[in-house]
């Protein structure tokens, strides 16, 4: 798949303190690219927590651990037809989840914790863990619906 | 993210402003097990009206809240819930089991 064109490339480390700076890049990204504010602020909240999840499961809260993000504008296939999107892809050479164990918990069970992966689902239209050289890649996609401007405008 | 604590009679009231994530959701579990497991408060209120962002471990706290509070036999108030509080709360599916009210009147009243 072409990576298509590069909007933003950050050079992370694991420290949870960086985590309201890379909200604030992501939401502003989102919003230059004409993103709704509900999606903007589901893109910034399925990053957030994926990078949350690289912080606690993959490198276990060790907080100088490299995390490369990179955000990308796409073609994805919308409605049979090609239409623009946001793609992210997230790197980490952290402790490589296990498949079976990713896949949230039920809701109906009141507990904390477990959320993380759900919230990303639920906000993205796409969700893909790889791993390969040593290195974890999670990617997203979000398909961009712009806001329709009113007749005559 | 901050937090400020007030006292009302034997109510605890948490305003709290900010981002509650990762970094910040720790001072919180804190501040809420030590007012319902330690001083054992009948009711907890707390003021999210001025926060901008709470992440899975922030619900996580507030989850850990509620348990205590039950186990206690406490109350636990939330009010004040912005656009951002209330999608995650409903995203989560644990709208429902918090006592949610539109402001501190109700959340303190008998």
């Amino acid at each position: 798949m072409s990576p298509g064109s590069l909007l933003l490339k950050m050079e992370l480390r694991s420290n949870p303190e960086m985590l309201c700076v890379v909200r604030n890049a992501v939401g502003e990204l989102t919003a230059k690219l004409g993103f709704s504010e509900p999606d903007c602020r589901a893109v910034v909240r399925a990053v957030d927590e994926a990078l949350t999840n690289i912080i606690r499961h993959a490198y276990l809260g060790n907080l100088e651990q490299p995390i490369d993000a990179s955000f990308h504008r796409i073609d994805a296939p919308k409605d049979g037809q090609s239409g623009d999107a946001l793609e992210i892809i997230l790197e980490d050479n952290g402790v490589t989840a296990n498949p079976e164990k990713m896949c949230g918990r039920a809701l109906e069970d009141v507990r904390p914790g477990g959320l993380g992966l759900h919230f990303i689902r639920e906000c993205m239209d796409t969700v893909e863990f790889t791993h390969s050289n040593g290195r974890n890649q999670l990617r997203l996609v979000k398909i961009l619906h712009r806001q329709t401007s009113p007749k005559g405008s | 993210m901050q937090i400020a604590a007030r006292h009302l009679d034997k109510i605890t009231i948490f305003d709290i402003s900010g981002d509650i994530d990762l970094a910040t959701s720790p001072q919180l579990r804190k501040a809420l097990l030590r007012e319902l497991r330690e001083l054992k408060m009948p009711r907890v209120v707390l003021n999210l009206g001025a926060v901008r962002y709470i992440d899975s471990s922030g619900v996580a706290s507030l989850v850990e809240g509620l348990k205590a509070s039950r186990d206690v036999g406490s109350r636990f108030v939330l009010f004040g819930l912005n656009k951002t509080v209330r999608e995650v709360l409903q995203l989560s599916k644990l709208v429902k089991i918090f006592e949610i009210y539109e402001n501190e009147e109700q959340s303190v009243a008998p």
